[in-house]
């Protein structure tokens, strides 16, 4: 075994030039794809994180049906004792309380209609992020208080102020009318105007009574802290429901399908793009394994010819290139690794990037990070090609004849 | 003259005495111009599918404004200038399409629910085809004039109302005056749109009809021009400032949508990143294919050069075998990529990443956009770039000491 490795570490070097030719088109590629992979696997699990703990949570309870039709009437029953109930079972997790309806929302001089969240302001910023985005005043604090808070642009177009009272018109659950004044205690400012202008908050209480929900609300959310593990507390919450009441447990794919699916049509066509690579690196590294079998026809046929059999040294031709692809791998992971790290302390920007990054609750610079995984996943593949594209050459030596081999020149 | 015929065809033979090693190279270099260009051509297909969604939406490519309007949408904010002479300014001055709308909040409200919409205040003539709705197969009717009664809503929005064609909604919102402004409506038709969020957001009525309701005469809240190209939109910006003068705000489809118009940047600069990213990796090949077609071949270089062939000329042969390379494969690459694109024309079904796409603002079809100046880009920069790199292989052919060359084994 040793003599084997030894003589194609030798053969290696025989032709410097084109081993580190090659070995370079795999350390590009493996740089690239350490560097994009970090880079794309940072991205997704920010986008989700954000995303959710902005306010959707990991997982709603709600009732059945409400998924996709949203209506006032399809209700979670006595939803405060509920939440109380998981709140005491779940202490790893936040869980709240929600209800949503619709109101048109007038100050004195200007209405919106706008959708109304009745939220619990003891736990809300345990499962939302809306309470810290506070600008101005402060967030709901009583449960039964007339008190509203509102987005930044909403209140610019309301035309309002802290301590000024907005009128609420809607309807209840029943479908009756529904109205209730109140104070606006605070203003929170997201950056994104068409969020601000697309949520307010009130006390679950108030709510309670203004729509006639009769203690009922619409969604229970639970916010695990991240996405890992979310299935088995799926599964965990949906034992833990009252027996009474049929209810549906949604995570956060069912909760927000754009989520997942963009980032399967960003990862479908970044897997073409690195497809593509890899398969370009395997031709060279075909071209170039080719290239030295052929050359050494006359020196295979002198060696056959004294007893060595084909075999071995189709496994000298693998050797010679699982070297080669084991110093790709280790270089290109490794100044891949050290780039990625340059940037998880610089932070990585692309001119024109804010705009698409804020539609995705990213930042304007990436900070992305080294794992085992990045590290290796690229330049893994990278290597079982660069085998794959040696066995074609590998295999020729199995046909062949000593005599003619040690003729040619 | 002569002498370039003559390195031509050197070049040419030098290119098929090993033909394995050329047609390898050959196959990468196809692979990676067809990867070049057909890649190109989906994510141009991408970002003009949304472009496309994009302008539908806003729409046009040039909006005329209140100057406050944008930051306060509201009925207060009107242009500054009669429905009449806006009609009188633009119906002569020879663009493609135009319209005036009414464009304000308000409240929908069935006898079940009720929503926050946008309310469309639209002539149903002079916008027909410009806008989302009127591509898509409509249940019921659309709106047949200015002064038509019924209000023509989102399918999903009807869901989520409970309500169908033929019953009544009622429209909320408020008058110049701050008074709240309501009117009864027959739902005469049901929209489909590509982006879902349309069909929840938007409801069209009577441009007449609405400003009955809002209790204002002749007055819109927006005007849009469409050209002809939405990449070269300053003629028309030109011309509707020059219509408009400074009594309003005339703003570009990309300074209003500054996420489409950053997203068409960004394209364009990653089309170029792409393209080098490929040739980057294409170019290991390339150059140990030279260096080990000089390598073979020093013994002959020196008796060409010992024979008198001047240095310049070395250099050239081998320069022109590198570009007969790169040619033939970007040739064979360009035809490839143009006909995978052939049987995809009509569009790629993409609805199984369809939310996905939604929050990117696609719709859930992808029509591929092969342009000209994307395949010349490619071939150039290969080219050029092939150029480059093989000078430094040529160089070392060119320069080698005749005597030493020819005695070399």
């Amino acid at each position: 075994m040793n003599l084997v490795f030894r003589l194609a570490w030798r053969n290696l070097w025989r032709q410097p030039r084109r081993t580190w030719l090659t070995t370079g088109a795999m350390m590009f590629s493996n740089m690239l794809l350490v560097f994009m992979i970090s880079l794309q696997f940072g991205m997704y699990s920010l986008m989700i994180d954000n995303t959710l703990q902005a306010f959707t949570g990991h997982l709603q309870i709600q009732a059945p049906g409400y998924i996709d039709d949203k209506k006032m009437r399809q209700t979670v029953a006595d939803i405060v004792p509920l939440a109380e109930s998981l709140r005491a079972e779940l202490t790893a997790q936040h869980v709240a309380a929600r209800a949503t309806g619709f109101a048109l929302v007038s100050s004195e001089e200007r209405s919106y209609g706008i959708a109304v969240f009745g939220v619990e302001p003891e736990f809300e910023d345990d499962v939302s992020t809306l309470p810290g985005l506070i600008a101005e005043g402060r967030f709901l604090r009583d449960n039964e208080a007339a008190e509203i808070v509102i987005g930044a642009a909403l209140a610019r177009n309301l035309r309002v102020a802290l301590g000024d009272e907005l009128v609420l018109l809607g309807s209840g659950r029943d479908g009756s009318f529904a109205a209730g004044v109140v104070k606006l205690v605070g203003i929170f400012d997201s950056g994104i105007a068409d969020f601000d202008r697309s949520v307010t908050e009130i006390p679950l209480g108030f709510f309670q009574d203004m729509f006639y929900m009769n203690g009922s609300g619409h969604h229970v959310v639970i916010n695990a802290g991240g996405i890992d593990g979310v299935a088995a507390l799926q599964s965990r919450v949906g034992s833990l429901l009252p027996a009474g009441q049929e209810l549906a447990v949604h995570d956060w794919d069912a909760l927000q399908p754009g989520l997942q699916q963009a980032i399967k049509a960003d990862m479908s066509s970044a897997f073409f793009m690195y497809g593509i690579l890899v398969i370009l690196v395997a031709f060279s590294v075909l071209n170039t394994q080719l290239m030295s079998v052929l050359e050494r026809t006359h020196e295979f046929g002198i060696v056959l010819s004294l007893g060595l059999t084909p075999g071995r040294l189709g496994r000298l031709v693998l050797l010679e290139t699982a070297i080669m692809g084991m110093l790709g791998l280790l270089l290109g992971a490794l100044l891949g690794g050290l780039l990625t790290y340059w940037f998880s302390i610089n932070g990585f920007a692309y001119p024109g990037m804010e705009e698409l990054a804020a539609k995705f609750n990213l930042p304007a610079r990436f900070f992305p990070q080294v794992s085992p995984l990045t590290l290796l996943i690229g330049p893994g593949v990278v290597f079982i090609f660069t085998i794959l594209a040696a066995l074609y050459p590998a295999l020729r030596l199995q046909r062949l004849q000593p005599v003619e081999a040690m003729r040619a020149v | 003259m002569h002498m370039i015929a003559i390195l031509m065809r050197l070049a040419w033979r030098n290119l098929w005495r090993n033909h394995r090693r050329t047609l390898i190279m050959l196959m990468a270099i196809t692979l990676g111009a067809w990867a070049m260009i057909f890649m190109t051509a989906l994510m141009r297909g991408m970002v003009a599918e949304m472009v496309r969604g994009g302008i539908s939406a806003l729409p046009g490519h040039v909006q005329v404004h209140h100057p406050d309007y944008r930051d306060d949408p509201s009925i207060a904010n009107l242009i500054p200038m009669s429905d009449s002479e806006l009609s009188e300014r633009f119906a002569g001055a020879g663009f493609a399409a135009w319209a005036s709308r009414v464009r304000v909040p308000a409240v929908i409200t069935s006898e079940y629910d009720s929503r926050g919409v946008t309310l469309l205040g639209v002539d149903p003539v002079s916008e027909q085809g410009l806008t989302f709705v009127d591509d898509n197969p409509v249940e019921g009717r659309f709106l047949e004039s200015v002064d038509d009664a019924g209000v023509v809503i989102g399918k999903k929005l009807a869901t989520t109302l409970n309500t169908q064609v033929g019953k009544r909604v009622v429209l909320m919102s408020q008058d110049p005056d701050n008074e709240i402004a309501d009117r009864g409506f027959r739902v005469v038709g049901l929209f489909e749109a590509d982006i879902k969020a349309f069909e929840e957001n938007y409801v069209f009525a009577g441009k007449a009809t609405a400003q009955k309701m809002l209790r204002i005469t002749d007055q819109v809240s927006e005007l849009f021009v469409l050209g002809s190209d939405h990449r070269n939109v300053d003629e028309v910006y030109d011309k509707t400032v020059e219509l408009i003068g400074d009594r309003a705000e005339v703003m570009r489809w990309f300074d209003i949508d500054t996420y489409l118009g950053s997203m068409l940047k960004v394209m364009d600069g990653f089309v170029f990143v792409w393209i080098i990213v490929i040739f980057l990796a294409l170019s290991f090949g390339l150059v140990n294919t030279l260096v080990m077609a000089v390598f073979e071949r020093v013994r002959e270089i020196g008796l060409m050069l010992a024979l008198g062939m001047r240095p310049v000329y070395i250099l050239g042969q081998i320069v022109v075998e590198s570009l007969l390379l790169l040619a033939i494969g970007l040739a064979i690459g360009s035809a490839l990529s143009w006909a995978a694109v052939q049987p995809i024309k009509d569009g790629i079904d993409v609805s199984i990443v369809g939310d996905g796409l939604d929050m990117w603002g696609m719709s859930n079809m992808l029509y591929p956009e092969l342009l000209l100046s994307d395949v010349i880009l490619a071939n150039v920069v290969v080219l050029v770039l092939g150029f480059l790199a093989s000078l430094s292989p040529a160089w070392r052919a060119a320069h080698y000491e005749p005597i030493e060359a020819i005695t070399k084994v």
